[in-house]
């Protein structure tokens, strides 16, 4: 198959007719409709098929009708219908998150599209790669104030990598290609298209091109070499080492050359929230996440290290805390990062490397590979022993001898019974914490959870999408009763496509990150954090016909688990009775340093 | 520290929203903001006045070339550069004034472009500070009305922003 840019060259300097046969020569069938002209709404589903997408997250509405009669008279693409276009965002960024693919997501336009501005929000702030069509009213109306008319381009503009309005029929395909390869290129992230009404009528040629030059977009790849060898040098100089990865380890496919680089070096890791799964759990070199609620021994080496080699992570408040409290030890920082105003914007840096991670990790290792030997092992092996030491005061130990459920216990019994091999969503909050804390992600993209945004109601319709993406899979979603009560209408979703999920419910009748917070910094005035009048979880399951357990002691948490995961073709909810005063330690209070830990010992 | 941003963006629609919505949800200041196609109708020239510390000037330029219908940016600042803005003004020249009016706008290499029996509407150049001083130089009763376009600015030497 030629590319585009060279049938482009090719057509430029004959004639229009002899392009069409040359394109129509080359061109796979599913690429081309030259000669013959169709709808913009055959062109939007023909598009998504040369895309090869799989599915399409949707709900439908006036503006996107046509369109919606176009995916009924094919069968390549399925569509997955939802119960509310935030599941919709969700479904589709859960997909891409579990995946190497780029989840799509249709919806109406007006209240469509603001309803899935929560899930667009969601995906930008972890730059996850997605398309997000939106109908639009018909191109004469819009400006009118129409019915069902919003900006969906102003409204997105601040949570999209990029977004189009497109108003004439001949640019549909174009730039739904330019949609896909923003969303997956470079810094990934949610783009938007709206389509009005009468472009997915009007008619033209389809012509789906391979490439969309654009001189005003050119992502780099390779990191400039002399910075790499800078670092290298300065890593190899290092008396307390450490690696400190975040998301973009994830997002780049970058997992094995981040476990190769700290196997080639012996020092320790650490990763982000966003970073789990990059680096595996279980490994010796892992001192756990960190950040407000990482474990104390990553806290620690990250404020003590001489040299920090960062990599996809961006330094933020819930990493670091406060940027003063953390620039006041000096050391020495490396960051990798493909985002330029990733770089120096919360902190300092000493060598910028912008640069594919992938890329810049196999040429770092490259060039540290003749240099190991100048590694200083007495030092090294003294951090090593200090942050033994940190390790020792075991921040994460909570009463397993309780009566009452214990939150970790749960999480601690879903990573054994699940063998650590489970994809697993959250929600947020205090659930989503110990579910970071507690399981212990050997691989990347396991861990599917809203880091930057924070949105509750999130864990239910992300794991949908993780599930189509990997069929057969075992998926978990580990949520909160409040956060579970924002997206609940998706149990009706799962049962139509038979989502054999496994929603587990730390049910502590609190907004319990909330009730947290209040106990700490509010003088245990918990307004507003418990949850009343919360519905029967068993029911609920059965009422949209799935199954429903209520666990209430500790012994029955394993039988439960079990039983559950035995049960592969159903979704099963259950909802387990927890400890209504359990706190996530170790905390790092808002606006102080990340060695300023409260731990649990201390309350 | 004032700098003065140039930007070379694609001509389409929206482009100046993605750049003016970015200063607003930063929270960077805008002191003001010109623009207008360039001799490829296919982009837009921009140029905008802003102040920061070092650190938030280098944002700025970073955030800017990640937008997408960004194609180059360029902090003139850097490097010497001329800075041009132009101003209309119409003044009231009436009797004596009349003359003392027509000698100023001389002095200010300013064109008198409109006339009528009590007003003139006068052209003036230069860089900002210039144009102040003008204002500054006229008897505050007088000026009926101003409109400045803010700052255009362009380096010197063979330094240029071009695709
Ligand atoms: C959409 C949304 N609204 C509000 C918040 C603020 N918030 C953060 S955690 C939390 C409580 C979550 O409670 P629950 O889901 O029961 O989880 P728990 O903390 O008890 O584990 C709230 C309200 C949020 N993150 N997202």
């Amino acid at each position: 198959m030629p590319s585009a840019a060279r049938l482009t060259k090719v057509g430029a300097d004959r004639n229009l007719h002899s392009f069409r046969q040359i394109f129509n020569h080359f061109a796979k069938p599913e690429q081309r409709e030259l000669g013959m002209e169709i709808t913009g709404a055959e062109i939007v589903v023909k598009c998504l098929q040369a895309e090869g997408v799989e599915y399409v997250f949707g709900y439908p509405g006036g503006a996107v009708l046509f369109i919606y009669d176009e995916l009924f008279k094919q069968d390549k693409i399925k569509h997955v219908l939802v119960r509310h276009e935030q599941g919709a965002a969700h479904a589709a960024d859960g997909y891409s998150r579990s995946s190497q693919k780029t989840g799509v997501c249709l919806v109406t336009s007006g209240p469509g599209v603001t309803n899935a501005v929560t899930g667009i929000a969601t995906a930008y702030m972890d730059s996850i790669p997605m398309v997000v069509l939106t109908g639009q009213v018909p191109t004469p109306a819009i400006g009118q104030d129409a019915f069902q008319e919003v900006d969906a381009v102003g409204i997105t503009r601040p949570c999209v990598k990029h977004n189009f309005l497109v108003k004439d029929v001949k640019d549909l395909a174009p730039t739904i290609k330019k949609a896909f390869f923003l969303a997956r290129s470079g810094r990934p992230g949610p783009v938007l298209v709206d389509i009005p009404k009468d472009v997915t009528t009007a008619k033209c040629e389809f012509l789906y091109p391979d490439v969309v030059p654009m001189r005003s977009y050119n992502p780099v790849t390779k990191g400039h070499p002399g910075q790499v060898k800078k670092a290298a040098q300065l890593l190899m100089e290092a008396q307390r080492p450490m690696i400190y990865a975040g998301g973009g380890v994830v997002l780049a496919d970058a997992a094995a050359g981040l476990v190769r680089l700290a196997k080639l070096v012996g020092f320790p890791v650490t990763n982000t929230l966003m970073g789990l799964g990059a680096y595996p759990g279980t490994d010796a070199q892992f001192l756990g996440m960190l950040g407000m609620h990482g474990t104390y021994e990553a806290n620690m080496a990250m404020q003590h290290c001489d040299v920090l080699l960062a990599v996809g992570a961006r330094f933020d408040d819930r990493v670091i805390g406060n940027p003063a409290h953390f620039g006041s030890v000096p050391r020495k920082i490396i960051h990798v990062d493909i985002d330029p105003s990733s770089i120096s914007k919360r902190v300092k840096v000493d060598v910028p490397i912008v640069g594919n991670v992938a890329d810049v990790l196999d040429e770092l290792i490259r060039q540290l590979e003749p240099l190991v030997s100048r590694i200083d092992q007495k030092a090294l092996k003294s951090w090593w022993a200090q942050i033994e030491l940190w390790k020792a005061r075991d921040c994460l130990r909570y009463d397993r001898a309780s009566p009452i459920i214990k939150p970790q216990f749960v999480i601690e019994k879903l990573y054994e019974v699940t063998k650590g091999d489970a994809f697993v969503t959250s929600d947020v909050g205090q659930h989503q914490m110990w579910a970071a804390q507690f399981y212990k992600f050997a691989k990347p993209r396991r861990w599917i959870n809203s880091g930057g945004l924070g949105t509750m109601g999130f864990g239910l319709p992300a794991a949908m999408g993780v599930q189509l993406a990997n069929p057969g899979a075992t998926v978990v979603c580990v949520t909160g009763e409040a956060s579970f009560m924002m997206c609940t209408q998706e149990l009706s979703t799962c049962r139509q496509y038979r989502l054999p999920i496994k929603i587990v419910n730390l049910n502590n009748r609190y907004m319990g990150m909330v009730r947290q917070w209040q106990q700490f910094f509010h003088g245990n005035r918990y307004s507003e954090s418990y949850m009343d009048a919360l519905p029967d979880f068993v029911k609920l399951a059965e009422a949209y016909g799935h199954i429903g357990m209520r666990i209430e002691k500790p012994a029955e948490v394993e039988p439960a688990l079990r039983e559950a995961f035995k049960r592969t073709d159903d979704l099963v909810l259950l909802d387990f009775l927890t400890d209504q005063t359990e706190n996530v330690y170790p905390m790092v209070p808002g606006g102080k340093g990340m060695s300023e830990m409260i731990l649990a010992e201390e309350l | 520290m004032r700098h003065i941003v140039s930007i070379l963006l694609e001509n389409e629609s929206g482009a100046l929203s993605r750049v003016s919505g970015l200063f607003s949800a930063r929270g960077y200041n805008i002191e003001s903001l010109t623009v207008a196609p360039t001799e490829d109708a296919s982009l837009s020239r921009m140029t905008i006045v802003t102040t920061g510390s070092d650190d938030v000037i280098e944002q700025i330029t970073k955030q800017l070339n990640k937008l997408v219908d960004v194609v180059k940016v360029v902090d003139l600042s850097e490097a010497p550069h001329i800075e041009r803005e132009l101003m209309l003004i119409k003044v009231r020249a009436t009797g004596k004034d009349r003359e003392e009016m027509k000698r100023m706008a001389d002095i200010f290499r300013g064109r008198i472009i409109d006339v009528t029996e009590s007003t003139y509407t006068i052209e003036l150049t230069g860089s900002g500070d210039k144009l102040d001083a003008f204002i500054e130089a006229l008897d505050r009763a007088a000026i009926l009305e101003t409109v400045r376009t803010g700052a255009s600015g362009i380096a010197r030497g063979e330094r240029v922003l071009k695709v």
